[in-house]
């Protein structure tokens, strides 16, 4: 990464179809963290990534995005989603350089083969998605990610479909691959919240709130007595009921 | 594949020995339907003049495909980039399938004359339509989660539609090209029937003009034969230009 990773600010409000989905919102991410936006299924979590992303949101917003050192973000952002969005046709490596191949610029070979061995993948790095498992396609989505060499990521429940063994082997691998940079993972996950942010915010149709309970570093063990603990905690928090 | 060969192989015979039993058992004269035997001794005794007629045939139906495949593809391409495009030319192209192919292939013949280019030109018309239409539907079905991804990427357009869009949109390009194999013979029939001095169309017609049933019976065998295998043979190029598409692989020989 070559430039430091920008803290970023989303205020304003958002409509769909004249029905407003969020009013007056006001998120700060911080610079160089992990900031997890946990909440109900539709009440906007997806929306507020697309927004920072630059992306179509099929609604109105009226307010802004900017970045604390107050230069451009769509070109400083990577993005990834809870499908892994590879392209059928190509193999590992060439997902990986689609980046530069979309841009037409020549790939950087090394890189992506020391990205494709990070991740795990060098045997399979001449296969294709469909004779991939689930848990390699998001790795090699994690390496395309790591290629494009962004500072901002913003992750889509990008380990949602994974089992409960390589969905804890992904955190570990994004939260070490992603260190210093600025992250924004939307999750529906307590216990991955938990395990990986610096930083909590929920989202409920009421607007957002910062959870306070947040103690120590990420990465935590997700075993740990502390980190169990926050995980019902937050999770008590998240179905309203008193701590 | 195999066992779809096999299948073919055995419902062809069926369809023989049906056509024989209907033949024995009505007793009608063979200058009205003959026999697949006649048809056989008819196909043999007049090869010469079938094989010739064929020739012209199949050039048509293949310059026909290959120019068809690329105008069409190049105009689902302009569709996809060109909104202007897609204004002036889709209302027309859904009018155009409004008029008869047999109303047109007279007025191709007068402007074009009786040569080959008029049954090419019949030809491209008849295949042009589907062709565009899968292409230009598969072109507009990319995941849009990878064309979200790709303007992330900082995608230019064109690579987006050459590098996403276009590959993602081959195995409909597929499809297309199947039902092109099957309408292009039609094509260069219908033309060779409005006027010509060679074709299968115009022995066809030649034929029973003389009531020489057994040998129309035989053109239209070898017409029908060549259409599968122009058929079967699209069909692999299809599978193989988009191997990675599991669609292809099921709907084969759709
Ligand atoms: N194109 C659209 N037109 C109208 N409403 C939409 C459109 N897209 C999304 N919505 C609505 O916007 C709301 C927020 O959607 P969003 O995808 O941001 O939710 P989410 O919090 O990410 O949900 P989930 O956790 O299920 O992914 C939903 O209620 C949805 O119905
Ligand atoms: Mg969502």
């Amino acid at each position: 990464m070559h430039e430091a990773p920008p803290g970023l600010l989303l205020q304003g409000d958002f409509h769909h179809a004249g029905q407003p989905l969020f009013r007056d919102i006001h998120l700060g991410i911080e610079a160089g963290r992990w900031t997890c936006l946990v909440g109900p299924s539709g009440v906007g979590k997806s929306t507020l990534l697309r927004l920072i992303a630059g992306l179509d949101t099929g609604g109105e917003f009226s307010g802004s995005v900017a970045a604390g050192d107050e230069k451009p973000i769509a070109a400083r952002v990577a993005y990834m989603a809870q499908t892994d969005l590879l392209a059928p046709w190509l193999d590992v490596y060439e997902n990986v350089v689609l980046g530069a191949r979309l841009r037409g610029e020549t790939p950087d070979r090394a890189r992506a083969e020391r990205l494709i061995a990070r991740v795990g993948l060098v045997p399979h790095r001449h296969k294709r998605p469909a004779s991939l498992s689930g848990g390699m396609r998001q790795r090699a989505a994690l390496a395309r990610m790591l290629m494009e060499d962004r500072p901002i990521a913003l992750l889509d429940e990008p380990f949602a479909a994974l089992d409960a063994r390589t969905r804890s082997e992904m955190q570990e691998l994004a939260h070490e691959t992603l260190e210093g940079r600025t992250v924004v993972l939307v999750t529906h996950d307590p216990a991955e919240a938990v395990r990986l942010a610096d930083r909590i915010i929920i989202v409920s149709a009421a607007g957002l709130s910062h959870y306070d309970g947040l103690e120590g570093h990420p990465l935590r063990a997700a075993d740990a007595p502390e980190t169990l603990a926050m995980q019902s905690d937050l999770l008590r928090r998240l179905r309203g009921l008193p701590q | 594949m195999k066992g779809r060969f096999i299948d073919g192989l055995l419902s062809a015979c069926a369809a023989l020995a049906l056509w024989q039993a209907v033949v024995w058992l009505t007793g009608v004269p063979s200058f009205i339907l003959p026999g697949p035997a006649d048809v056989l001794t008819a196909l043999i005794n007049n090869r010469a003049l079938i094989a010739e007629n064929a020739g012209t045939t199949i050039i048509e139906v293949l310059i026909g495909l290959v120019l068809g495949a690329a105008i069409g593809g190049a105009t689902a391409l302009h569709l996809m980039i060109s909104p202007m495009a897609r204004r002036l030319l889709l209302p027309l192209m859904v009018f155009s399938q409004a008029i008869p192919i047999f109303a047109l292939a007279p007025i191709l013949t007068l402007w074009l004359g009786y040569g080959i280019a008029s049954k090419i030109a019949v030809t491209v018309l008849m295949i042009f339509f589907p062709v565009v239409s899968t292409f230009y539907d598969g072109l507009r079905r990319t995941d849009p989660g990878l064309l979200d991804l790709a303007r992330t990427m900082g995608a230019t357009p064109t690579s987006t539609l050459l590098r996403l869009r276009l590959p993602a949109a081959l195995p409909a390009f597929g499809s297309g090209l199947r039902l092109a194999a099957v309408y292009a013979p039609i094509g260069a029939v219908v033309g060779e029937w409005v006027g010509a001095s060679k074709g299968l169309g115009y022995l066809m017609l030649l034929a029973n003009g003389r009531a020489k049933v057994d040998l129309m019976f035989a053109a239209l065998f070898v017409l029908a034969a060549f259409t599968v295998l122009l058929h079967a043979v699209t069909s692999v190029a299809a599978r193989r230009m988009a191997s990675w598409s599991k669609e292809t692989d099921e709907s084969g020989s759709a």
